[in-house]
């Protein structure tokens, strides 16, 4: 990997490319660059992951690989209708068959009284989850779960889930939001009383929620506009594609102990949820995260957990399931399907006068689509003051959305970004010159009211118009190259890390994050940075629920941040004590002991932190400590993307020229894997934009939930991803650390768009931006 | 449980002999990159695998010059595509057996599981008919012959009767001045299934087709033979002309329907687009010029 290190070296904050003499200039082109602000001893550096030799040797133990003793195994039997009443099931022939241990249904789930409950990211009704477990009364969407087996085999299970007769009494479907809204629309939960502007009103309706935000004065924004542009948008349903299905391994104990063995992204989820489904204590419930093959949100909500559980109970047996790639697609909720509307206007001299969107998502089966998150996004990158954004949550008959990556933010973006451009083109002006003209920054106020802090739109957009890519020569014919930026935030929420040093003077890292972008060296490389050691010599393991402190979900890009600073500060007070153990043996006072990069020093004698250690049960015993954190200086971050496509006009097959992903990441702890996440997010936007849709038959059923079907780009359609990374410091962290996991799927889709508009003309209004539709466009045009 | 049992003949007798004992409920395993995956995901009700891997006569490549190629139904697209005497004589073949799955199915996938699939889609079918290849059919009563755009007879089933099996294909020798290609569209560059295909073959005379043939995949229920096209060609100076005409012959004896993996609208339109471009490729491998 061929990195520069550019812009100014030092320790201060001070934004990228605010250093009088613009950004970097270079002769020679570097695939990855790093405009770095600030340098550390560790943070920053590119050390070898410390799970490394075990994923590249295959033996690093995945969910699948498990299987104890007396294992039984499990398979889900998942409703073939979108939409329909259960008049009855009968399992009697299933339970029958040889070989079969357990049958379940809805029924076997102990009667919860309704609550919210904390389901990763956010509360919903617990009688969702519940529902969405086992479907009780109706199912919802094809692959809603309605009952399992335990078998011998997993063969024996799947025959015996089929032989279980259910009577289903079809029910009118509906498969995007604006059908679900139509005023004869069917409800799908009789019960749904739409919410509105925070207030629960009484309206049953399939709208869950209506979210309003305004602000100025928007009509005389358009009214003193001299370019207005006002298109409207949809997006298909869209699946976050990891490789590694769902699994699980449930031991319910003799003695009341449930152990649950699964791929989450939250441990602690598991085990809360699971507590509250079963009805039993979380201290009776332990969650081992086995390694996980990719999640990017999908990985938060339970499904089988509770299921494997209920059959390990009736059995005394583990039970274990792993999903087929067909559940996964049809069972597992995908990102929502997008109904997006966006007016913008400006004034000759480029300045946005006024903004106005529109937003309705597909929820899936039950409500919680991260509309509002797509609403708080669509114009977060524009310093605007007048600016209305009206966003519907809407329960439709697929399955129940999750979290995807920036989950909202890619569909708004899609919408946004193309009508900015379009703007731009019409006044006349360059597209990033007009959107650093009407950038957000530190002190502009979001559609939903909070103002932003230190954030890097300016800076990302500056490396954008500076980058060699974007004044590259492009030419030949039915070729375009695209910018779009995008937004995503960072959350905090909570995590816990304890460190224990050994004598040898290495130091073992106990966290609760389950790590899936290399998150256990970047936290470990910020206690290394306290403790002035190697990251080398920090020793991290993920660990279960039993055996470390609360953690959150790895999600929301927080888990370099938060679990970051919880090591960080454990590691501060292995340092206070270092220096109390240090004052002991020197008998000094403690205050007379100084630390500077590992070494421990006091009026001429001096240790390294190694030796320090090796000294330990001499100057009191073991030393550890345990930091608990529930950070708020969150810092979100911006992305954007220079995009070169050739379209075929022929066959409206789009190539992917060239590629570059520019952003904001307050400081890079491990560049290589920021990098690494910069470029997974720009695939993933790449697959959203040109192939990847649930393509559902007119029966509200999936028709290409295989891997074949469902294109996700393969590495033979993707050019090279060049990175660029801004560095502004959050200056709500340490290290200047922003969540980065995100952001970088936001802009792709519109880039693209944005793209194949210069290269044919074609507008394109729709996801994905497949053949047939890009044909259909450019011979339509 | 679903029980299975397994034969695995060691001459073409014995492998008749299996199949007039099981008929209907036997299916052939070669590379078994259909047959696996629709027994797992139940679409089968067989409870009879024959692996006829190991029966000499399905496994053989011979060429004679002259007299043309001899492909044993169960070889496999990586011995095709190695053997450089096919590769130089008909590389219309290489072209579908370098595209069907990635390198690992292409290392267990044959031609004639391919053609016996049925598939509408199927990427070695185009190219076999536009070659005119024919395939050899036995059984313990006999054998007979079958011209390849005659075998498959619906999506799913073909021209074989339940005691029967496919031994091999023959392609005719190329004559001079003649060439041939396989294009297919798909979305991806790879792993994907043809949303339409074009095989063509030219045999060019004097600066004219003297003769052409075009097979089209995944535009109607069964790879398609276009005469119509061929007629366009036969006696037109090679030229952009004629070729269009095929085209639009091609385009306009599609049939396909809309999927997953395009509308119909869009399918006729590539059937256009792949035939020109084939026979553009067909023209020039067979040495002429589009002039």
């Amino acid at each position: 990997m061929s990195t520069s290190t550019l812009g100014p070296k030092s320790t201060s904050a001070a934004p990228a490319g605010k250093s009088g003499n613009g950004a970097p200039r270079r002769d020679s082109y570097e695939p990855n660059m790093v405009l770095a602000t600030q340098t550390f001893d560790v943070v920053g550096t590119r050390p070898v992951r410390h799970d490394g030799a075990d994923k590249v040797t295959g033996r690093a133990l995945y969910g699948a690989d498990l299987t104890l003793a007396g294992t039984l195994h499990g398979a889900i039997l998942r409703s073939p209708h979108a939409h329909a009443r259960i008049r009855s099931i009968d399992t009697s022939k299933a339970e029958q068959m040889d070989g079969v241990h357990a049958v379940v249904t809805a029924d076997d789930l102990p009667e919860a009284e309704d609550k919210l409950v904390d389901v990763g990211e956010g509360d919903t009704r617990l009688s969702y989850v519940h529902g969405n477990v086992l479907a009780k009364g109706k199912v919802l969407y094809q692959g809603h779960a309605v009952a399992a087996v335990a078998a011998r085999n997993q063969h024996v299970a799947l025959e015996a889930a089929n032989a279980i007769v259910v009577d289903y009494e079809p029910l009118p479907s509906y498969m995007t939001a604006p059908e679900a809204m139509a005023a004869d629309a069917e409800l799908l939960h009789s019960d749904l009383r739409m919410k509105e502007f925070g207030e629960q009103t009484d309206k049953p309706s399939n709208v869950a929620e209506h979210f309003h935000w305004t602000a100025g004065a928007v009509d005389e924004g358009f009214a003193g506009s001299d370019v207005v542009v006002e298109r409207t948008f949809d997006t298909s349903t869209v699946h976050q594609g990891y490789i590694e299905p769902h699994n699980v391994t449930a031991l319910w104990n003799h003695d009341g102990r449930l152990h649950i063995w699964c791929s989450t992204q939250g441990a602690f989820v598991v085990r809360d949820v699971t507590s509250k489904i079963l009805e039993i204590p979380v201290s009776n419930i332990k969650v081992t995260p086995m390694e996980i093959g990719g999640g990017f949100g999908g990985k938060i909500p339970v499904y089988m957990e509770p299921v494997a559980a209920l059959m390990s109970r009736k059995t005394g047996r583990p039970v274990k399931i792993v999903m087929s790639r067909e559940d996964v697609f049809t069972g597992t909720g995908p990102t929502p399907g997008s109904h997006v509307r966006v007016k913008v206007g400006a004034s000759a001299d480029g300045k946005i006068q006024a903004l106005e969107a529109t937003l309705a998502y597909e929820a899936g089966a039950y409500p919680g689509s991260f509309v509002a998150p797509g609403g708080m996004c669509v114009f977060a990158a524009y310093d605007c003051a007048n600016l209305s954004v009206d966003c519907y949550d809407v329960v439709v008959n697929k399955p129940s959305s999750a979290a995807y990556r920036a989950p909202g933010a890619t569909q708004a973006a899609f919408a946004a970004e193309q009508v900015i451009d379009e703007v731009a083109s019409k006044l006349g002006l360059d597209p990033v010159g007009f959107r650093m003209r009407n950038a957000a920054k530190e002190g502009t106020r979001r559609a939903d009211g909070p103002k932003f802090r230190r954030i890097g739109c300016e800076q990302v957009l500056q490396a954008v118009r500076d980058h060699p890519h974007y004044s590259a020569p492009l030419t030949g014919s039915n070729r375009g190259r695209g910018v779009a930026v995008g937004f995503w935030f960072n959350v905090g929420l909570e995590s816990s890390c304890t460190l224990n040093v050994n004598t040898d003077g290495t130091v073992h890292l106990v966290e609760g994050s389950t790590d899936i972008g290399g998150t256990r060296t970047s936290i470990a490389m910020q206690a290394a940075e306290v403790l002035g050691i190697a990251a080398e010599e920090i020793l991290p393991e993920v660990v279960d629920t039993d055996s470390v402190g609360f953690t959150s979900v790895t999600g929301g890009s927080r888990t370099t941040f938060a679990t970051g600073w919880a090591a960080h500060d454990a590691a501060q007070k292995i340092v206070a004590e270092m220096r109390v153990r240090a004052a002991k043996l020197w008998s000094v006072e403690v205050e007379q002991v100084e630390h500077a990069k590992g070494v421990y020093s006091s009026n001429g004698n001096s240790i390294a932190f190694r030796d320090l250690a090796a000294m330990s049960s001499k100057t009191g015993g073991p030393v550890s400590a345990t930091a608990t954190v529930k950070p708020r200086g969150v810092g979100g971050s911006f992305s954007a993307n220079i995009v070169d496509v050739e379209v075929d006009p022929e066959t409206g097959k789009v190539e992917i020229l060239r590629f570059t992903a520019v952003q904001d990441v307050g400081k890079a702890v491990h560049p290589s894997y920021v990098e690494g996440q910069m470029q997974g997010g720009s695939v993933q936007g790449i697959g959203w934009a040109l192939n990847e849709e649930y393509f559902m038959g007119a029966d509200g059923t999936m028709k290409n939930s295989s891997l074949l079907d469902y294109r996700m780009p393969t590495t033979l359609d993707l050019p090279m991803i060049d990175t660029c990374i801004v560095e502004v410091a959050n200056p709500g962290h340490p290290f200047g650390v922003r969540g980065v996991g995100e952001a970088n799927i936001v802009p792709p889709p519109a880039a693209i768009a944005n793209a194949i508009h210069r290269a044919v003309g074609a507008r394109m209004q729709r996801l994905p931006m497949s053949p047939p539709a890009v044909w259909a466009e450019v011979a339509g045009s | 449980m679903h029980w299975i049992d397994y034969y695995r003949p060691r001459t073409l007798e014995a492998c008749l002999e299996a199949f007039a004992e099981h008929g209907a409920s036997a299916r052939a395993l070669a590379g078994g990159t259909d047959l696996l995956v629709q027994m797992r995901a139940g679409r089968l009700a067989n409870n009879v695998v024959v692996d006829v891997k190991a029966v000499p006569e399905l496994n053989e490549i011979r060429y004679e010059p002259g007299v043309g190629l001899t492909l044993g139904a169960a070889v496999p697209c990586y011995r095709i595509y190695g053997d450089p005497t096919v590769r130089r004589e008909y590389p219309a073949l290489i072209d579908s057996v370098s595209m069907i799955g990635g390198t690992q199915i292409q290392g267990r996938a044959s031609v004639g599981g391919n053609l016996c699939n049925a598939s509408p889609s199927a990427d070695a079918v185009p190219p076999l008919i536009a070659l005119g290849a024919t395939c050899r059919v036995a059984s313990v009563a006999g054998e007979r012959e079958i011209p390849v755009e005659d075998f498959c007879t619906a999506p799913g089933t073909n021209a074989l009767g339940e005691r029967e099996v496919l031994v091999s294909l023959n392609l005719p020798a190329p004559s001079p001045g003649s060439g041939a290609c396989y294009l297919r569209f798909i979305p991806r560059n790879e792993m994907d299934i043809a949303v339409a295909g074009a095989g063509v073959s030219v045999r060019l005379a004097n600066g004219c087709f003297d003769s052409g043939r075009v097979a089209l995949a995944a535009v109607a229920a069964t790879p398609l033979l276009v005469p119509e096209a061929g007629a366009a060609l036969s006696g037109q100076p090679v030229g952009s002309a004629a070729i269009a005409a095929a085209a639009a012959a091609a385009k306009a004896a599609a049939r396909p329907i809309s999927d997953m993996r395009g509308t119909a609208e869009y399918r006729s339109n590539l059937c256009e687009v792949l035939t020109r471009r084939a026979l553009e490729r067909a023209v020039e491998r067979a040495g002429g010029t589009l002039g």
